[in-house]
């Protein structure tokens, strides 16, 4: 479906447009882009069935980014991909620019609004239905922040989606393993999160979420288990890619100085 | 009035193939002809009202019109968020359809009064809103959502209230029930239009003349929607719900004369009873209805 990519160039191209954005903006949330390039970088590279000149195309995977505050990766990937000029990245949370600070359905390519944790799975779940319902062959992915998992809402949709035999709908955890104001163990730990999802049947794999390999075999082979949902736990690291944010919660809301900038961007172009 | 959206809902539903019902594990003896007849457009989403309206959202992003239906305050104020970020701003027909409008649950405690609610879903201008006072009502309302499909609340009120009128226009103004020859036009919305109507009568033979409107739609409305009860020198408004963001508020965010308020009192709040019970207690019943208006007359005679 999708020209061959390098997704591992890809992954980069990402991480070096996310970090610029956030600089040029002085915005936050640059470790959560970071830690899901990965994934990001395989989906829009090999997995998703879309067409960037044809943003609405209805038999399109729906990608839905549930933590919407890392929004710079997507739109990042978005428009390397072609749904929009790349240069148009640079007006990201200036006044008046349709690429606000937390995903924007107002942007080519982009589903739904998020901002506020816990609705994208059960849109979702919605997205889902309907495909069922309609006897359509496209699916639907959402990714999710572990801390994100706090919310009520998802366990909703978590209980939802196997009675509904929601095996077209694949939740992605980018777990991190660092939420707002500290670690996920230290405030709401979901360890173990794996048995939580088998828990409520659904059809669980669990990944390096980056390597590339393994993201990809993994969504290459879906359902994982026919009739019921997909989670894939991506382990990840905060701030992946940059090594003076990796792992550091302060990247949650920092934004990095002239000097950081350089220093990371060097460290993303000369990466693989 | 529930009975009446159902069998709206099944013709409309026959007719048109988007249409989907989704319901929070509620409406026992209600709503199974629709599940028997469309078991494809049809979907308990169980106890879980935020999930349920993601859900809807979800389905209405796939071209359905979907009605999300429960009761009180369950698919309104449990999940307004889901209503404000994921129906409203994203412009999905969704309608939210709530049982229960006031006091109808009076027995049942403050956990099922629903006397906050189009306050707070008005103030989400993408929302239509509608009330309706009758069965009629509520068909015309319907029917009016079907050919409009958008993001929109039906407050509707219990089972076996009676046909008030026959007046239908809803979308181009308040209905005239009642033409008076006094200055004075009592306008209500929802089932307590019923009280609106019998204080009317009984002015009427001690011989004072009101003019009786009811206001299914709450919006989208305007100056000129409101055209119709500008001539009148004292507006009253009835309503089982709080004065905040409720049917006196909207009529003077549009119309300049003054308006009297019969709401629900917050000092009120908290107690149990029947509807008839909390309506008087309230002072929003025809007793209450009847003495407002023959002491807002006296106080127009000695001026």
């Amino acid at each position: 479906m999708n020209p061959a990519v390098d997704t591992k160039k890809l992954a980069q191209q990402i991480r070096a447009e996310a970090v610029k954005m956030v600089a040029a903006a002085k915005a936050s949330h640059i470790g959560g882009a970071l830690s899901m390039a990965d994934l990001l970088a395989v989906l829009y590279g090999e997995i998703l069935r879309v067409q960037p000149e044809r943003p609405d195309w209805p038999e399109r995977d729906r990608f839905i980014l549930s933590k919407g505050h890392s929004c710079t990766g997507v739109y990042a990937a978005l428009a390397l991909r072609g749904f929009f000029p790349p240069a148009e990245l640079q007006t990201y949370g200036q006044d008046g620019s349709r690429l606000m600070s937390h995903i924007s359905h107002k942007v080519p390519g982009v589903e739904f609004s998020t901002g506020s944790l816990g609705h994208g799975l059960p849109f979702g779940c919605g997205k889902a239905l309907a495909a069922k319902r309609r006897e359509k062959n496209w699916r639907t992915f959402v990714m999710l922040s572990d801390g994100e998992l706090d919310e009520g809402s998802n366990w909703e949709a978590i209980l939802f989606a196997p009675q509904h035999r929601l095996d077209n709908l694949v939740a992605i955890v980018d777990y991190n393993k660092i939420q707002s104001l500290g670690s996920v163990k230290e405030v709401l730990d979901l360890h173990p999160l794996a048995e939580k999802f088998r828990a409520f049947n659904w059809a669980v794999r669990e990944i390096d979420g980056h390597n590339h390999a393994e993201i990809s075999a993994a969504l290459k082979n879906l359902p994982f288990e026919p009739g019921r949902p997909n989670c894939l736990i991506a382990h990840t690291v905060k701030g992946r890619g940059v090594d003076f944010m990796e792992g550091k919660l302060q990247w949650h809301y920092s934004s990095p100085k002239p000097d950081q900038l350089a220093e990371a961007l060097g460290q993303l172009e000369g990466a693989p | 009035m529930r009975t009446a959206f159902i069998n709206e809902l099944i013709l409309q539903a026959r007719a048109n193939p988007k249409i989907f019902l989704v319901v929070g594990d509620l409406g026992f003896s209600v709503i199974e002809p629709f599940a028997a007849e469309f078991p494809d457009r049809y979907l308990n989403a169980g106890v879980a009202e935020q999930n349920l309206t993601g859900v809807a959202a979800g389905l209405a992003s796939e071209g359905y019109h979907v009605f999300t239906y429960s009761i009180a305050n369950f698919p309104t104020l449990r999940c307004l968020e889901q209503i404000r970020n994921d129906i409203a701003y994203h412009n999905l027909p969704v309608t939210v359809v709530s049982v229960g409008a006031g006091f109808a649950y009076g027995n049942l405690g403050y956990s099922h009064h629903a006397v906050q609610d189009f306050g707070i879903l008005r103030s989400l201008p993408e929302m239509t809103v509608l009330s309706p006072a009758d069965p009629g009502e509520a068909r015309e309302s319907l029917q009016w959502l079907a050919q409009n499909p958008c993001p929109s609340y039906l407050r509707l009120g219990k089972a076996g209230e009676a046909e008030l009128h026959a007046t239908r226009g809803l979308a181009q103004g308040p209905l005239q029930i009642l033409e008076g020859t006094g200055g004075v036009a009592l306008v209500a919305t929802g089932s307590i239009l019923k009280e609106a109507i019998a204080a009317a009568k009984i002015l009427a033979a001690d011989g004072i003349s009101v003019s009786v409107f009811s206001c299914p739609l709450l919006q989208p409305v305007s100056a000129e929607f409101f055209a119709p009860l500008k001539k009148y020198p004292r507006l009253v408004a009835l309503e089982e719900h709080l004065p905040a963001g409720g049917l006196a508020s909207l009529l003077r965010e549009h119309l300049s004369q003054p308006v009297h308020s019969l709401a629900v009192s917050p000092k009120t709040l908290g107690l149990v009873g029947s509807q008839e019970y909390l309506r008087q207690k309230a002072g929003i019943d025809v007793i209450g209805v009847v003495a407002i208006i023959q002491s807002l007359l006296c106080m127009t005679r000695r001026t």
